[in-house]
């Protein structure tokens, strides 16, 4: 039943959230400030896993296939495909999720319990927009992205790992990610980031907006927005999946 | 003016105000006493429209606030100002976008006719210009308040709602605080509500006095009344300080 509540709820939100912003030039100075915030600061984070992610997939495809028939290439063309098709849209939505989410929950929250959404409603400010429309706008923005850098840098993992290793030679793992290369894995991989996107920042917004109480709700918030994006994250890969592919 | 009209307000089962009806005048500080719990904070808020209530009416000088559009209670939301309790300065931004928010947001002068504007409600309310660019959490409780008032009073607003303006001051800021407010209402004419449990600024400042008890309104009167009245919650509010016992003693109670 209460997750009935929550639904309507959070539909309503959103309408409120994607109603016409009252000055455009406000809500895209924050915009930009967003992008800065959500997507150039997530950048450290989501290079450095991708790298070791793709190194991880090399290696365990490798140590997998002990029948001599199976071509080497096959490293490359593996790191290159999960990569694309899985890891780095979903996992790294993932991270986001913990990162962006619940920052933006405790952000949110904190200004609920210290009365400055209610300062933004009597001012007659529509606050679900002014708060959360820009965040929405800067990670549809920026995740994609942010994506396509952690595709690069988890297939240049894999690389890295190869020539470090020996396991097999690079020219074999290059030959494999350029192995039947299909432009349609990237655009769903694409479709799925900006849906992940979209959940990470109205759920983490949702969750922060609806706070009561003081700090130890905003915690109880922030945690929430984080595990319920992911769920979110987790059945939509599914339903995308099924639907695209 | 704002009239109150048999307001009720309950949230699940717990009803927190019945049937509340007052009149709050214009150019003159209307202030709302009662203990801690008695709902005074609710009635400010279904004032202002942040709670709905189950029955009664809130006018703005004559217009309806619950009944009225949506568009129609923004534009009124513009004519409104509110200090909260505890300030609600966004942490964002520093004290002179604070002020310069409203502006932004709705204003229709240029940047610099804003900036002007919001440096003279920081300067009405003592704020000095070397204060300007430091953020909420970088300036005293008091100065916090002061800077509240300042963005309250930004859009030149014809209503002014200020819930507990002195809690958590010193006494000497506390009449600061209170003599800035009853200033600036009769300066601009505004309808002001202040609300407050403080009897010091009661007896500073209390023409008209709307005591709440239970969710109720209970009493109401000027102070000169409030120091005779017979009636016993009330006289057991005003009274619960030595101080006051005191002055009622001089004065031959
Ligand atoms: N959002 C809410 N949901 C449920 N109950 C509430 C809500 N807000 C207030 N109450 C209840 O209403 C009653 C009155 O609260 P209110 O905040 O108006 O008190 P107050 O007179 O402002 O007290 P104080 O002087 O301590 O600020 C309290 O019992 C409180 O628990
Ligand atoms: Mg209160």
């Amino acid at each position: 039943m209460r997750i009935l509540f929550h639904i309507g709820h959070y539909a309503l939100f959103l309408r409120e959230t994607f109603a016409r912003p009252e000055r455009i030039r406000i809500y895209w100075r924050r915009t930009l400030d967003e992008i800065d915030l959500l997507g150039v600061k997530s950048l450290g984070i989501v290079s450095v896993l991708s790298g070791f992610m793709g190194a991880v997939i090399a290696l365990q495809t490798k140590s997998n296939i002990n029948n001599p028939f199976i071509p080497d290439n096959l490293v490359g063309f593996a790191t290159r495909q999960s990569s694309i098709l899985e890891f780095s849209p979903t996992i790294i939505a993932l991270i986001l999720a913990g990162k962006v989410a619940g920052t933006i929950a405790a952000e949110i929250g904190t200004m609920r319990v210290k009365e400055q959404i209610d300062a933004l409603d009597i001012m007659g400010v529509n606050s679900a927009g002014y708060l959360v429309l820009p965040k929405v706008v800067a990670a549809l923005v920026i995740f994609p992205f942010l994506i396509i850098i952690s595709m690069f840098l988890s297939v240049f993992g894999g690389y890295l790992i190869v020539a470090a290793t020996g396991i097999i030679s690079t020219a074999a793992y290059e030959e494999g990610i350029r192995l039947d290369f299909d432009p349609f894995t990237v655009t769903y991989a694409l479709i799925k980031t900006e849906v992940f996107a979209f959940i990470i920042t109205t759920v983490g917004g949702y969750h922060g907006y609806i706070t009561r109480g003081g700090t130890r709700e905003v915690g109880i918030s922030s945690t929430t927005g984080v595990v319920w994006s992911i769920v979110a994250i987790i059945i939509s890969n599914f339903v995308i999946t099924k639907l695209m592919l | 003016m704002i009239e109150v009209k048999g307001l009720s307000k309950r949230f699940g089962e717990a009803q927190v105000l019945t049937d509340i009806s007052a009149v709050f005048r214009k150019g003159r500080v209307n202030q709302v006493i009662g203990k801690s719990g008695s709902g005074k904070s609710v009635l400010a808020k279904c004032i202002v429209g942040l709670h709905v209530p189950e029955e009664g009416e809130v006018l703005y000088d004559g217009r309806s606030f619950h009944k009225l559009g949506k568009d129609e209670k923004r534009a009124v939301r513009q004519e409104i100002g509110m200090l909260f309790q505890g300030g609600a300065l966004f942490d964002s931004l520093n004290v002179m976008e604070n002020v310069m928010f409203p502006l932004r947001m709705f204003g229709t002068t240029d940047v610099k006719g804003m900036r002007d504007r919001a440096e003279h409600c920081l300067h009405r309310v003592s704020i000095t210009p070397d204060k300007h660019r430091l953020y909420p959490g970088e300036i005293s409780g008091g100065m916090q308040k002061r800077v509240g008032i300042a963005r309250a009073i930004a859009m030149q607003p014809k209503y002014l709602l200020c819930d507990e303006p002195n809690s958590g001051l010193d006494p000497q800021t506390s009449i600061v605080i209170d003599q800035l407010i009853a200033e600036i209402t009769e300066e601009y004419s505004i309808t002001t509500i202040v609300i407050t449990h403080d009897m010091n600024s009661v007896m500073e400042s209390g023409d008209s006095i709307l005591f709440i008890h239970k969710g109720r309104k209970w009493w109401e009167g000027g102070r000169e009344q409030l120091l005779h009245s017979d009636n016993m919650e009330l006289n057991e509010f005003v009274f619960a300080g030595s101080l006051m016992r005191q002055v009622k003693g001089a004065m031959g109670g």
